[in-house]
């Protein structure tokens, strides 16, 4: 009994030194949003759309993204400029149901769709989660810096003729009997 | 039936298929690409070898192509074999040395059989280092983008476009490396079924233009089972929907119909669905005032009173509606006043091919039964302008001899190249009578152009040379003569007989004929057959269901005996000179029009009810063949346009109704009233077989309209509002507006909305749903007959027409059906406003001479109803004193109708 009550006070008096001594560690808690925090580059944080080297919208409108989306809050339509390059003429995210997964940004063929570090999108209104394309899009490459996809894709654009793509030769002439 | 062995399992399978078709019938996956069901096998791809043993000994095996190599009884292969995958992984990347590395920006993505074969084959990675081969593009008219890089060279784009549809201009150029397909120069790809090559190409060389601008992709886009509208010939569709929006359509396989192949106006005529100016909402128009927009309560209080307020209400029809708004519409105003809005003309046509059909003695073969036949008479019809599938059908059943040849052989009908280097030039005896030059011309063994009355005095004539029972033609030319013995004497030779006749040329002598010559073959023991050829999607069907012509109609309201009228889908304006139908509904103090077209009907009625087209609603037709088929709402319009108010006709004329009668609109469903109109319409009484019904469900689900991997639905609509509400319901179909219900293949099902099985994302994914490659589908074809051949013959009709003799300065109007701007919902798609030819007035090179007039010169074609100016095109075929004039394009043009031709003065405008 008297053995049970000595090493019970012994065991609150120790408690109450180390919480004590606590207070004289570093803090791990940041008094957020006084002090910003730290968030590593390949944080998965607010959804972009970024641009090539040339500043062209990197986005063709190929709808991985929106596929690989687990939650289904990516919705983009085509567009088609005269020179024939792809364009999302709508592209939207529904941020309120986005798990930030980062699946869009791994199915993305040209870069154009990065998860930047970023999470400060609270609204007091859902309605307001729902971004558009003006409000994705920005103006450098993000992540990656060189990646041009109409350079390596045959696709031919403005400035960019068949043959002149990555490992292409220039276009055939069918009717010459040459080899 | 064989036994083969593959993989140490043994099967039975049709020893008259090759390997890969038997591995495909049994479900097994074999990667191809040159092969198709409907084209047979060249080899020319390579990509589908496999291991053969020569006994259970043989342990080494050599590699065989499957679709080279008969499917023998004891037959011991592997698809599994290493050294097969290894051949058929290389083999794929050779096709791909040259592939652009652009499948992000490329319009076949998602639905590429080279996709689907790439992954099949476990290929994922580029080895070859050194630079790619490059082509140019070529332009390719309206309907086919062309990107020549991605092409695979497997030559299944040209088989199709020359052998399969006769077509002479898009070819392969330049050999090795260099090889191209496209045409000898940039143009528009004449064929009526370059469309297809979207299907037939595995890769993305050719692709959907029109759709192009608004792509989507196959897994975005919502479908349903849909029956094409714009034509007779009932063929089945899946059009696709994002966005609220007709996207693109395919081909729906139907093992009786259509099967693989659609036509460009099938395909491509969709775009007046998504037209901008369609009325949305409903509209209420004082006299020559503007339309006020009404909500849908108060447009059916006016509707309503104005319809209880009149002493007499004529319900108009429409042979591109529904049977069950058209019953509807019969029930809201009693079967008295109700017409089919169908001009007398056609509709004493279409009652007598309807007759024909039951006491011909010859029944109604389908498209895939045309192409048995063995013997082709084409009375009066342009079928690749009038029912251009039906014609490709034919084209089919007159080449149909090489296969005859090959059996003779034993050489089996899928070895493509071989039978066609057999038969050469054999075809099948075919004849055609039209006035002027058709496209199948050149399969027919003979052909005379001619005028109607002429064409139906060839007809009479051959029916007498077969039966001299039927009536004697007196006074016909030796050639004439003799050529209608040469045909009896085809047709008599033949085991399968074709009579093929219809009403495009408005002339009931010329069906009569092709009924005497029925009768003529039903008294031999012959399995002939009989087609009609009617113009529009639902002609058969309201001609069925019966209903007084649109004269009666206009005349009653012209005349005062009533003072109502309720417009079902119709443009008036299209079917009768404008004049006479804007009398008629003056007159009228009511006018109630309900359509999903912005038509000059519409502007000129008092109330306008926006009717949901083929793409939002459901519905049954009756095609030519009699097959009554049920086509469904593809998408709900309000779920992504709330401020929408379209809703079925059949819909609006119950609200119509109930509101006239002053109690709530009933709660029916389409079910109920598909069965209500198969009672009061016997004839009818087999639609209700035409679909399964709304309660039908497959392991214990809806069937999904979207497909599994649907993307975006929780942002689709977040920009109306972030909080999503259910999917639509849907009672009338056993559909769901979701990805959730089932979506899978290997449980049968009648209609299947698209076609996915794992694995295969591209239109070949149907052979998983047949039950053996370009069979039947497993679930049973869609649809039900109706029409079938009574016990009795008819006696054989002898009313023969004189001959006809030209008159100076006069001409015979013949109006001729035209594929692309010849029908009237199609002809407002911008894609097939640019597809259209410019129309011309076609006259006989003598008759143009005595009118002093050269090509291209505006001639003005006047007739008692109808003035039009157009330009002047020579045509050789064309008999003297006729004048062709282009379908569409004015009303009071009538086949047969007298027509002063002159020279327009200078300052006449251009063509309307």
């Amino acid at each position: 009994m008297l053995t049970s009550l000595i090493a019970g006070t012994w065991s609150q008096l120790r408690t109450l030194g180390m919480v004590f001594r606590h207070a004289f560690r570093r803090r791990e808690t940041v008094s957020y949003p006084e002090e910003a925090v730290y968030l590593p580059p390949r944080f998965r944080g607010r959804i972009v759309l970024t641009r090539d080297p040339d500043g062209e919208e990197r986005c063709v409108a190929c709808n991985l993204c929106a596929v690989a989306c687990p939650v289904d809050c990516i919705a983009l339509e085509k567009g088609e400029a005269e020179d024939g390059r792809w364009y999302p003429a709508t592209f939207r995210i529904n941020f309120s149901r986005c798990i930030y997964c980062g699946m869009c940004e791994e199915a993305c063929p040209t870069s154009a769709i990065q998860l930047t570090p970023d999470f400060e999108m609270s609204e007091y209104r859902r309605q307001d989660m729902v971004y558009e394309k003006a409000d994705l899009q920005i103006d450098g490459p993000g992540k990656d810096h060189d990646y041009h996809f109409y350079k390596v894709a045959g696709l031919a654009i403005a400035g960019k003729d068949k043959g002149e793509a990555q490992d292409e030769r220039p276009p055939r002439d069918v009717r010459t009997l040459l080899p | 039936m064989a036994t083969i062995e593959v993989d140490g399992r043994r099967y039975t399978v049709d020893e008259r298929d090759n390997l890969l078709q038997a591995c495909l019938t049994l479900g097994l996956d074999l990667p191809y690409f040159c092969w198709h069901p409907a084209m047979g096998s060249v080899g020319a791809c390579r990509q589908c070898a496999v291991t053969q043993y020569r006994d259970a000994d043989d342990t080494q095996g050599a590699l065989v192509m499957a679709c080279m190599t008969p499917a023998a009884d004891g037959t011991r292969i592997s698809i599994a074999d290493d050294q097969a995958r290894a051949f058929r992984a290389n083999v794929i990347e050779w096709l791909m040395i040259h592939h652009p590395h652009d499948c992000p920006v490329c319009e076949e993505g998602g639905h590429c059989h080279l996709q689907d074969m790439t992954v099949m084959t476990g290929h994922h990675r580029r080895r070859y280092r050194f630079a790619k081969r490059t082509h140019r593009n070529q332009y390719l008219g309206p309907f086919i983008g062309h990107e020549m890089n991605r092409c695979i060279t497997c030559y299944r784009c040209v088989r199709f476009y020359r052998d399969y549809t006769g077509g002479d201009d898009l070819g392969a150029f330049g050999a090795g490396d260099n090889i191209y397909f496209g045409r000898h120069r940039e143009g528009t790809l004449a064929s009526p079924f370059a469309g297809n090559l979207t299907e037939v190409c595995p890769t993305g060389v050719f692709t959907d233009r029109t759709h192009a601008e608004r792509y989507t992709r196959k897994w975005d886009l919502q479908f349903a089972p849909s029956i094409c509208h714009q034509c007779a010939v009932g063929c089945n569709t899946s059009p696709g929907e994002r966005y609220g929006e007709i996207r693109r359509i395919e081909n729906r396989y139907h093992g009786e119909v259509n099967r693989f192949f659609l036509c460009d106006r099938g395909r491509f005529g969709h775009g007046y669905v998504n037209r901008d100016d369609r009325p949305r909402r409903p509209e209420w128009r004082e006299r020559a005032g503007k339309a006020r927009v009404l909500e849908v309560d108060e447009a059916l209080e006016r509707g309503g009173e104005a319809l209880s307020r009149a002493r007499r209400v004529i319900g108009i029809g429409s042979p591109r509606a529904s049977l069950e708004s058209n019953h509807q519409l019969c029930e809201l105003v009693g079967e008295a006043n109700f017409s089919t809005g169908i001009a007398e003309r056609e509709q004493a046509c279409l009652a007598r091919m309807q007759r024909l059909n039951r006491d011909a003695g010859l029944p109604t073969p389908t498209l895939r039964d045309i192409e048995a036949h063995d013997a082709v008479l084409v009375l009066g019809e342009d079928l690749i302008e009038s029912a251009a599938r039906l014609g490709l059908a034919v084209r089919q059943a007159v080449l149909g001899r090489r296969e005859a040849l090959a059996a003779e052989r034993d050489i089996p009908a899928w070895n493509a190249e071989a039978v066609m280097t057999l038969a050469q030039d054999a075809r099948h005896p075919m004849f055609i009578a039209y006035p002027t030059a058709t496209e199948l011309d050149a399969l027919a063994e003979q052909c005379l152009h001619r005028a109607p009355d002429d064409i139906a005095r060839l007809g009479f004539a051959v029916a007498h040379a077969i039966d001299p029972a039927a009536p004697a033609v007196e006074g016909l030319d030796e050639a004439t003569k003799a050529l209608a013995e040469r045909i009896a004497e085809a047709l008599l030779a033949a085991q399968r007989p074709l009579v093929i006749s219809g009403g495009s040329l408005e002339s009931p002598a010329l069906l009569e004929a092709a009924g005497n010559v029925a009768r003529a073959l039903a008294g031999w023991e012959r399995r002939g057959g009989l087609t009609l050829v009617r113009r529009e999607a639902n002609s058969t069907g309201v001609a069925l269901l019966g209903g007084r012509p649109l004269e009666w109609a206009l005349d009653a309201l012209g005349g005062g005996e009533a003072d109502a009228v309720v417009v079902l889908e119709n443009d008036l304006y299209q079917r009768l000179p404008g004049e006479r139908v804007a009398r008629a509904l003056a007159a009228a103090g009511t006018v109630i029009a309900l359509d999903h077209q912005r038509t000059a009907t519409w502007e000129a009625a008092r109330l306008g009810l926006p009717a949901a087209s083929f793409a939002e609603s459901d519905g049954t037709l009756v095609s030519l063949e009699g097959r009554a088929q049920r086509f469904y709402a593809v998408y709900e319009p309000r779920y992504l346009r709330p401020e929408t108010r379209l809703h079925p006709s059949w819909r609006w004329l119950q609200a119509l109704q109930a509101s006239r009668e002053r109690r709530a609109v009933p709660d029916v469903t389409l079910d109920a009233l598909t069965r209500a109109c198969a009672r009061r319409h016997p004839a009818l009484a087999g639609i209700v077989e035409a679909s399964p019904g709304a309660e039908t469900r497959v392991c214990g689900l809806k069937l999904a309209r979207q497909p599994p991997r649907y993307s975006g639905r929780t942002a689709l609509r977040a920009d109306l509002d972030v909080s999503e509400p259910p999917p639509p319901p849907d009672p009338d179909t056993p559909f769901t507006f979701s990805m959730e219900g089932y979506a899978g293949f290997d449980r049968p099902h009648r209609e299947v909305p698209f076609a996915w099985a794992p694995g295969w994302n591209s239109p070949q994914a149907w052979n998983k749903f047949t039950d053996e490659v370009g069979g039947h589908l497993r679930g049973g074809d869609p649809g039900a007959r109706l029409l079938a051949p009574a016990a009795g013959l008819g006696g054989h009709v002898d009313a023969i027409p004189p001959s006809f003799t030209p008159e100076a300065g006069e001409w015979r109007l013949v109006v001729l059906p035209r594929l692309f701007g010849g029908e009237e919902t199609s002809s407002r798609a911008a894609a097939i406003q640019a597809r259209s030819p410019i129309p011309a007035l076609r006259l006989a090179p003598a008759d143009a001479r005595r009118l002093d007039a050269a090509a291209g010169d505006r001639l003005v074609v006047e007739t008692a109803l109808a003035r039009i100016t157009l330009a002047l095109h020579f045509d050789a075929t064309l008999p003297d004193g006729l004048a062709g004039v282009p379908a569409g394009l004015a009303p009071g043009l009538m086949t047969g109708d007298a027509a002063r031709v002159t020279l327009a003065p200078r300052d006449e405008g251009g063509a309307p």
